[in-house]
Order: structure tokens, then sequence, then C-alpha cells
């Protein structure tokens, strides 16, 4: 417990978050995963947009960046192609991935840029106080759908993996055990890599769908999810209806700031005027 | 001519001053009439270990310009009217969050999608007020190709120094217009530098330093571990919304930038001291002045010029002073009168002060302003 502490800032708690909330969960999820791979605290950048979830990376003792609203995977496409050598991380929510922020999050994934997502759905604008976002469920309630959503919500992914990213998973908040093994192996990957977290709103979505308390809200979660495992060897019409959850998609696709790394040195070969630019700040891959 | 003269496009001079200011990464979206800007750089970057990117849209491109910023890298962008609309709440991201950006605003004739090929100063009042909230601000303005040059460069030094976002206001014209420029020889300038602490024990990424109200800024990445954030923050960089954090932090943020309105003030006189009629213009728009404010001292006229190289912050007192001696006063503008009304804020109502504003996207002729001159006298 207290070796986990070291990766917060203590003097920024308590938090702000409601009492069960899932976002400590993933939080708490993704230090133990860093803290297992042991990754050097001073190479890693987490960036965050706008809504509860964003929030995190506040608390965490890194280099973080807490940006505008939908705007983190841009903000944190510029630092990653800035300085490769980083390990960056997003932290984002359902609306600010999916709604404000969706055309980034799909250009990142087209680019395979080298930047690990956590998109924590709670299907609920929890910060604003439970409007509907583009993952609340069609017929389900929020305070901008008071006769339920008339709107459907994304396969956030596979719409990720459409666009092209090369590491999705799912996981939830009530299966830990797989939401910290899923974190690591999205950090461990080379390329655009997307967990998504269903996890729960008890305060706004649980109570105006009347799903009940945090508890109720981690159940309803669990009863509709299936990991993909299981799924492989049930009936379809077991799986009917039933969210996937675990390693989705793997795909062989070289990585953005590798590859441009690559054209610099590329280009520096054969660039006569190279040898007086030698020693200019940025320029990280003197390969020749 | 020597052999370091060459003739360029204004959008160029802008791209190569970037590059010898040290321009590490540049984001952008192609828009007229600006895209030259992000060719060049998409070609000239890679050779000097520099970074481009074509992001998905102009918010993108501003975003990934402070990211790269918050890491120790040179960052610009560049685009027009509705591009620079587009980036305006992350403008003020940079404003609060002392995040140095360059930003090439190549205006044309707006609002909207307007005249994509036309010049047009219509942004003057977008650069300095286009994000919410107070906010500081420098916006330069060139007059010529050489200026664009020259002052792309002062905008990484004012920006890498004070840690403010700064835009150099050109246009259509100024972008395309091929004129000679004779480019400085690398052992006579210094690339500005960003002013770093000296060590992560103890530092407070918002401690404003007692001789200025300048923060020393970490890059991301080299154990310094910061939190930077567009929520009001405190010295720690912590989000606070104690009304006593909220209002200090936001007049350090402004006081920062006002307090150098002298220092940072650039502009061209003539004429002014014993002037009826004094004509106050910028950008291309100056050149027809200057040429009409010539033409009427030769045939006996008392005509003075002011242009103004930089609109924000603007330099009140001193256009105050330079334009006392003057009768009436002149202000031919591409828009309609944004740059008259900070000239009627400074120089007072008791003269008339004419607004002659030209928004067919066509630049003026000197005729035109001669014209006008005239009839004002």
């Amino acid at each position: 417990m207290a070796e986990f502490l070291s990766y917060f800032r203590q003097d920024r708690l308590p938090h702000i978050w409601c009492p069960g909330c899932g976002n400590g969960t993933v939080t708490g999820a993704l230090i133990r995963a860093i803290d297992k791979l042991g990754l050097d605290k001073n190479n890693i950048v987490m960036v965050s947009g706008i809504g509860c979830s964003s929030r995190a990376v506040g608390y965490l003792d890194f280099d973080t960046l807490h940006t505008t609203h939908g705007r983190a995977i841009a903000f944190a496409t510029g630092v990653k192609l800035a300085r490769p050598r980083l390990k960056v991380i997003v932290i984002t929510g359902d609306g600010d991935s999916a709604a404000i922020g969706g055309n980034h999050f799909i250009h990142a994934a087209r680019r395979n840029i080298d930047i690990t997502t956590i998109i924590i759905n709670n299907n609920t604008y929890g910060m604003t106080s439970g409007q509907a976002s583009p993952m609340t469920p069609h017929g389900m309630l929020g305070t901008t759908a008071p006769y339920g959503n008339v709107e459907y919500n994304f396969d956030l992914c596979e719409l990720a993996k459409a666009a092209g990213a090369t590491y999705v998973a799912r996981a939830t908040t009530y299966h830990y055990v797989l939401l910290e093994d899923l974190i690591g192996k999205a950090l461990m990957h080379k390329g655009f890599a997307v967990v998504e977290v269903l996890s729960q709103c008890p305060t706004y979505f649980g109570r105006k769908n009347k799903i009940g308390g945090a508890v109720d809200s981690l159940n309803w979660i669990k009863n509709q999810t299936i990991n993909i495992k299981a799924a492989a060897v049930l009936p379809p019409e077991k799986r009917e209806g039933k969210i996937l959850i675990g390693e989705l998609h793997r795909g062989e696709k070289a990585e953005f700031t590798q590859q441009y790394l690559e054209l610099i040195a590329r280009v520096q070969r054969t660039n006569p005027t190279y040898a007086r630019n030698k020693g200019v700040p940025g320029c990280e891959l003197n390969s020749d | 001519m020597s052999e370091n003269a060459k003739l360029m496009q204004g959008n160029e001079a802008c791209t190569m001053a970037a590059i010898a200011a040290g321009l590490e990464f540049y984001a952008g979206y192609p828009i007229t009439p600006s895209t030259e800007i992000a060719e060049m750089c998409s070609e000239e970057l890679p050779k000097v270990g520099g970074k481009f990117i074509q992001m998905e849209d102009e918010i993108g491109s501003i975003s990934a310009c402070i990211g790269a910023s918050l890491t120790g890298a040179k960052a610009m962008t560049a685009t027009s009217g509705p591009g620079f609309s587009l980036m305006q709440e992350s403008i003020g991201y940079a404003s609060l969050c002392e995040i140095p950006v360059v930003i090439i605003d190549v205006q044309r004739m707006g609002p909207s999608t307007g005249m994509p090929t036309s010049p047009a100063q219509g942004d003057l009042m977008q650069a300095r007020w286009g994000t919410h909230g107070d906010h500081p601000i420098i916006a330069l303005a060139p007059g010529n190709v050489k200026e664009c040059y020259e002052l792309t460069f002062r905008a990484f030094e004012l920006s890498e120094k004070y840690r403010v976002p700064v835009v150099v206001l050109t246009d259509e014209v100024i972008g395309h217009m091929r004129e000679k420029v004779v480019l400085p020889d690398p052992a006579n300038y210094m690339i500005p530098l960003r002013a770093m602490p000296q060590s992560p024990a103890g530092y407070k990424p918002y401690a404003a330093d007692p001789n200025g109200g300048v923060p020393l800024m970490a890059p991301f990445g080299t154990g310094y571990r910061w939190h930077c954030t567009g929520l009001f923050h405190d010295e720690n960089g912590a989000p606070s919304s104690k009304p006593a954090v909220a209002s200090a932090l936001l007049r350090r943020l402004n006081l920062k930038i006002e307090n150098r309105v002298d220092e940072l003030a650039d502009y061209v006189a003539e004429g002014l001291e014993d002037c009826d009629l004094a004509v106050v213009s910028f950008g291309s728009s100056a050149m027809a002045a200057l040429s009409a404010v010539r033409r009427s001292r030769d045939e006996g006229y008392r005509v003075g010029m002011l242009r103004l190289k930089t609109i924000w912050p603007f330099p009140t007192a001193l256009v105050r002073r330079l334009l006392a001696p003057a009768k009436k006063i002149l202000v031919p503008e591409m828009n309609l009168g944004q740059l008259a009304i900070e000239i009627e804020r400074a120089a007072g109502c008791e003269r008339p002060i004419i607004r002659l504003g030209k928004v067919s996207g066509e630049l003026f002729h000197p005729d035109e302003v001669f014209a006008a001159i005239k009839e004002a006298l």
C-alpha cells in the first residue's frame, strides 16, 4: 500500500471524486501496472482532458498535463512526437474522447502513435451532473435525455480498431485483475493502445437510471459483460447482447514517431547541410 | 547582392526565421493563404532534426504545439482566420499555463470562409480578445517581407522569454509577396533560450521570479514531475479556486506583459513632429499609406506617418505622445476600424479620427489614401 502512495502527490489528496466512483479503481490499476513494469517515473508524461476522470493526473507524481476538453490526445501527440523517448499516457472519459475529442482519437489511432489511452467510460457526463454522452446506451436516462436516449452509443473498441489502433482492450472496474493486466499490456505495446474501462457513476448515471448504488452499478456492469475467451466457447444465444471484455485486438503496423525518426535520419543522410546542423536540439537520432 | 540575400515570400521568411530561431516542432493544418509555411516546415524541419506533423484540424495543431513546447521544444503553427478562430481556446490555455508558442496568422477576408485568397486585417481584435477571459498576449505585425523574418524571430525571443503565446499578424499580400531579404549570419545572433530551473528540489512551477513575474519552466521528462493545468492554480501548479490565488495569478499574468509595454513597443514614425495630419496604419495597408504620406509631403502638406509593428500590448502612452502634435488622424486599415478603436482610446476624442476602412478584399492604392488625406485636410 505504502509503496503505491509514493506515486501520488499526497499533498493534493483527498481527491474530488464521489464515494463509489470508479475513477479511483482505474487510477489504482494504472499505478500498480506501472509499478509492476518498473517504469521510470521521470520518463512518463500523463495527459488528460476535462471531466471527472481527467482529474486523475493531478493526483499523480509524474509530469502531468491537464488540458482543454477533448484535446488530451492532441496535446499528447505533441509531447510524444517532440520527445519520442517519453512514455505518454492519456487518461480520458467517454465524453472527452468520444464526443468533443472524437476526431483526435481516431486520427491518433490512424497514425498509430505510441500513446496509451485509457478511456474511463461511465456512460455519462459526471462532472456536469449526468447529461447523456455518446456512450449512454439507447433508451437510458440522462439529465439531457429525460425521456430516454434516442441516440445510439459507439462501440469504442470497434471504432479504435477500425481507425487503426494496434492494441485494443476492454476491461471494467468490476474485473479488477483483468483491468490491471490489460493496462500493463497496453503500456508495453509500441503503438496506439486503447483500454476502454467500463466504470460506474452511481451519483448520476446509477441514480438517474435507478440502477442503485456503487455495488449495484458494478453488478450492472458485470452482468452485461463476458470475457472474449469465455465467449469463444459459448453458443451464440448466450453471447447475445453481451459486451466483450479482454484483449480484443492486436495489429501489426510500424509506430508513427519511430517512422518519423527514421525519416529524419534518411533526410539527413542525403542533406548536404546536415553537418552544419549537427547538435541542433531535438535531433535525437544521429544515425550517421 | 551578398550571398546571404534571397528573394522570398513573406510566408517563406516566417519559416526561415523560425528555423533560425531554433524551431523544433511544427503542427498545422492546411489553410489558404498560410499553407506554404506548413509545406516548407515539412521539408525543412527534418533536415535540422525537427518535427513536422499535419494535424486533423487547427485545434489539434495548437494543442500539439503546446504539448511539444512543454517538453522544451520551440513550437510554431501557422493559419488564417477560420483556423485562428478554432485555435482560440488553446491559445487561452497557453496564456494561462504560460507555455511559449508562436502562431503565424496570415490574415484573409472574413468573417467565416470569406474570401480565402484576399488580404484583410480583420483579426486584429481576435488576436487580442479571441479567447475568453483576461489574458496576456503579444501580437506583432510585419510591414514587409524583411520584417516577416525579423518579427518571427522576435516572436520566438518574446515567447520564450515571457512564456506567452505570440501572434505574428501578416496577411495574404505580405505572405505571398516576394522581396529581397538579407539573411543574418547565424554567428551574429543569439538563438532565444528558455530560462530553466537548476534543480527539481523545491521546484515551484508557478513561483513568479521576483525580477519580472515570469516563472522558470522545467521541460517535461527531465525529472521535475510538475502539474500543468488550465484550471487556476497556485505556485505549486495545484488547482485552486481560492479567490486570492485566482486574482493574484490573473493579475501577475497580465502585468508580466503590461509592465513591459514600452520595452515591447516597436514602430516606425516619420514627420509626426510638425504634422497637421497623422496617418496611422500597420501591415500591408501601411505600404500604400506611406507612399501617400510622402507624396503629400512632396506636395507641401504637413502629414506624418506612424506604423505600428507591435500591436499588442498596445503602446497607449507612446501613441498618445507621438500623435500629440497632429490636428487630425487618419487610420487606413483593411477592416472597419479595429486599429482606429485603439487610436481613439489612446489619442482621445478632441481631434477628428477618421476611419478609412477597406473591406473589399483588395489592398489600398496609394491614390485612395492620398485622396483621403486631401479630403481630411
